[in-house]
């Protein structure tokens, strides 16, 4: 029987409330004990000075394959969340195919299987081929292994279709993830409706998109009963809904990513596509909003978003190029960095976002390391301090717009089913 | 054969690699552009044809948008002042196979090429080739974000016929929001110390011009007695996604100028258009070619200026 004891960390479990220094044991890959002595062990792993947390979960992630490997794979995307700490990830369906079958869902569990990284959970479509117009076999997706609905990069777009499924949905209590986003409003929209846009001459995408359809959902989920989860949440209106629907116990979750709480439309002064992405860059009253969101609960989770585009393609004019940044590798940086550092969050809180709420909103059984637990887990080196560099990622792609930022704090170790799967040097 | 224009000086003062906007630029550099534009004014309204001030050089036109008047402009800018000046379009370019836009300003710049003149579409895309190549990049117009040579030509031609900037109220009317021409101005006018009133219908006259300090008005003649200047916007039918009001004639009763706006005007108004005019959208036939309009000076300002800024950019330096 292999073991492996992780010394002296502060071993941080917000799902427990436990944040002390103390020894963990895992024993044949299950988390065994704690205090325990070194001394038989396998494998001793010298966490002094680090957190030891449990294994970080991303729920948002754009893996592109099949159909977009030119931007990622599931391999290079699994090796980019465990360089970023992610023991877990969720990948979204907008792959070509879509995954609104069983044998995609297969497919992808499979090739996350093979490139033995971290788990990948998949988010099955909400509709077939992500059409928005017939519910996609959802029973049939969820005895495949999938484990959430949602048609992202895209809106659920028929308030119809959405009410269905949510109340299909329910019968398997499993959220429905959605990207609100009011099309008609955004179209031909590159960047925030703000001040910047009207400077810059560009066509707007207005904080009323995302306000409205926010709105509609959980209204939705309200009179349903449903299970409703905004994604990349990223406007003030839109947390302030969250926050009254959650007073009014709607069964509502939210994410907000780190670039919305780090940038602001500012960035897009230098008509930088590695800024643009959907939802935008807000001005700085949005950005708040946001952090307020986080700090007093209203936001359940952080999520990356990470969505790969290979370099030639964000080397076009600004409305050419897609929408999207990747983010596995800056999540926790930002996290530490922007929340923690200046005092927003604390680390059981922010830890909080990237573990048991993700898991608990997925329906998985991670994000805690209690006795018996799977030993997924993540430890931080909290005082590293890094710069930002493109080149050095893990992922197929670089289009981030914090190349070159200074950040402090970074996964060290990461472990999954009590292997050490990463390990900085 | 030609003037080598002693008057110019030298560039000193000018370090900007590239034109790209006005908002960058400071007022001194305003001035400095629109100085030496004066003198290539002068030179040009006394008869001169040849500068041999760009002997050798290469100057392309990259216009990815329709545009006669200012690509032409260039053109002739570059060649009276001796280079060799070339016309790319692009629909008979390699982009309907598929190249990128930097693909193709890469490979002409390949060719040995002192200047590209850029107009494109989208905001933004001067700057993307400015980055991405080592000659010097003008923006001809992005989008609707700034066209710098025609801010510049509007000012030169207020400065000419009311001797100053400073002091003045600058409205600029029409569509405001898809209108690069109403921001160069608005920066350019800012630095220099005029009053800048922004005026159209209310779908395209954003409150939030005033944070910047510019003063906003959806009524024409509200702010007739008050303003020195007009510049009276296109209608831009060919950029506008979706209809911001119900019909021309309806913006010509609520905007146009004809001469009873004229009457309830300052007697000494100054009319500024950008071509091509909508005669009778904009502006009536009688007023666009009455006493109070420079709409014409505008054109020969224009050339002076792009060849002041060929010059700034590109010109052999005496000594």
């Amino acid at each position: 029987m292999s073991t492996l004891l992780i010394q002296n960390g502060r071993v941080i479990d917000p799902a427990q409330s436990m944040d002390r220094v103390t020894n963990v044991l895992v024993e044949n890959g299950r988390i065994a004990g704690y205090d325990v002595p070194p001394g038989g062990q396998t494998t001793v792993l010298d966490a002094s000075g680090k957190i030891v947390a449990p294994g970080l979960i991303d729920m948002h992630v754009h893996l592109r394959e099949p159909g977009q490997e030119e931007d990622e794979t599931i391999e290079s995307g699994t090796a980019a969340a465990l360089a970023g700490g992610f023991t877990s990830i969720a990948c979204v369906p907008n792959t070509d195919p879509p995954l609104d079958s069983q044998g995609a869902v297969e497919f992808v569990r499979h090739q996350a299987a093979r490139a033995g990284n971290c788990n990948v959970y998949v988010i099955g479509c909400v509709s077939k081929n992500r059409e928005g117009k017939e519910l996609a076999e959802i029973g049939q997706l969820v005895a495949a292994g999938a484990v959430a609905f949602s048609d992202d990069g895209a809106p659920v777009y028929d308030p119809e279709l959405m009410r269905r499924a949510f109340e299909y949905c329910l019968m398997f209590n499993v959220p429905v993830l959605n990207h609100a986003e009011i099309r008609e409003l955004t179209q031909h929209g590159v960047m925030h409706e703000g001040l910047v846009s009207l400077i810059l001459g560009l066509s707007g995408i207005p904080a009323a998109a995302e306000d409205v359809m926010t709105s509609r959902d959980i209204a939705l989920a309200e009179a349903t009963g449903g299970r409703l989860h905004m994604m990349h949440v990223s406007t003030s209106g839109a947390v302030d809904i969250i926050r009254r629907a959650k007073r009014r116990n709607v069964r509502v979750t939210a994410e907000v990513t780190p670039h919305h709480f780090t940038l602001t439309d500012e960035c897009l002064r230098t008509f930088d596509s590695s800024c643009k992405m959907n939802p935008p860059l807000r001005s700085r009253d949005h950005v708040e909003a946001c952090i307020a969101g986080l700090a007093d609960g209203t936001i359940d989770a952080i999520a990356s978003d990470h969505a790969p585009h290979a370099k030639e393609k964000k080397m076009q004019e600004l409305d050419q190029a897609p929408f999207g940044i990747v983010g596995l590798e800056t999540s926790l940086g930002l996290v530490i960095t922007r929340l923690v550092e200046p005092g927003h969050l604390s680390w059981s809180d922010a830890l909080a976002k990237m573990t048991i709420n993700p898991a608990r909103i997925l329906g998985i059984p991670k994000g805690t390391l209690q006795i018996g637990a799977d030993a997924d887990v993540t430890i931080i080196d909290p005082e590293a301090r890094w710069t930002v560099n493109p080149a050095e990622f893990r992922s197929k792609s670089t289009n981030t717009p914090f190349a070159g930022r200074e950040l402090k704090g970074r996964a060290h170790t990461v472990i999954v089913g009590g292997q050490v799967k990463f390990s900085r040097q | 054969m030609g003037s080598e224009l002693p008057e110019l000086g030298s560039t000193e003062g000018w370090r900007q690699q590239h034109l790209l906007g006005l908002e960058e630029l400071s007022a001194e550099e305003i001035t400095l552009v629109l100085d030496k534009a004066e003198v290539f004014r002068r030179a040009l309204e006394g008869g001169e044809r040849r500068f041999p001030l760009l002997a050798g050089k290469t100057c392309v036109n990259l216009f990815f948008e329709n545009s006669t008047r200012t690509r032409t402009s260039f053109a002739l800018a570059a060649r009276r002042m001796g280079a060799d000046s070339l016309d790319f379009s692009a629909s008979t370019s390699s982009l309907s196979k598929g190249e990128t836009v930097i693909d193709t300003a890469k490979n002409i710049q390949a060719m040995k090429v002192d200047v590209m003149v850029v107009r494109h579409r989208t905001p933004g895309t001067p700057h993307l080739l400015a980055q991405n190549l080592t000659c010097s990049v003008i923006n001809a117009g992005d989008g609707a974000h700034e066209h710098p040579t025609q801010g510049l030509l509007d000012i030169m031609t207020i400065r000419q016929r009311r001797g100053r900037i400073a002091g003045l109220t600058v409205a600029m009317v029409g569509d405001i929001a898809h209108s690069r021409t109403a921001r160069s101005n608005i920066w350019g006018l800012k630095k220099l110390g005029a009053e800048v009133i922004v005026c159209g219908p209310s779908t395209l006259v954003s409150p939030r011009w005033q944070e910047l300090g510019v003063e906003y008005s959806y009524s024409l003649d509200a702010i007739l007695p008050r303003v020195d200047v007009l510049n009276l916007l296109r209608i831009q039918f060919e950029r506008q996604y979706a209809r911001p009001f119900p019909s021309v004639r309806e913006y010509a009763l609520l905007y146009a100028m004809d001469r009873h706006r004229l009457a309830r005007a300052k007697p000494d108004v100054l009319i500024l258009a950008p071509g091509p005019i909508n005669r009778g959208v904009e502006v009536t036939p009688d007023v666009a070619d009455g006493p109070q309009s420079a709409i014409l000076e505008q054109v020969t300002n224009g050339l002076a200026v792009r060849m002041a800024v060929l010059w700034l950019l590109a010109g052999n330096r005496g000594g």
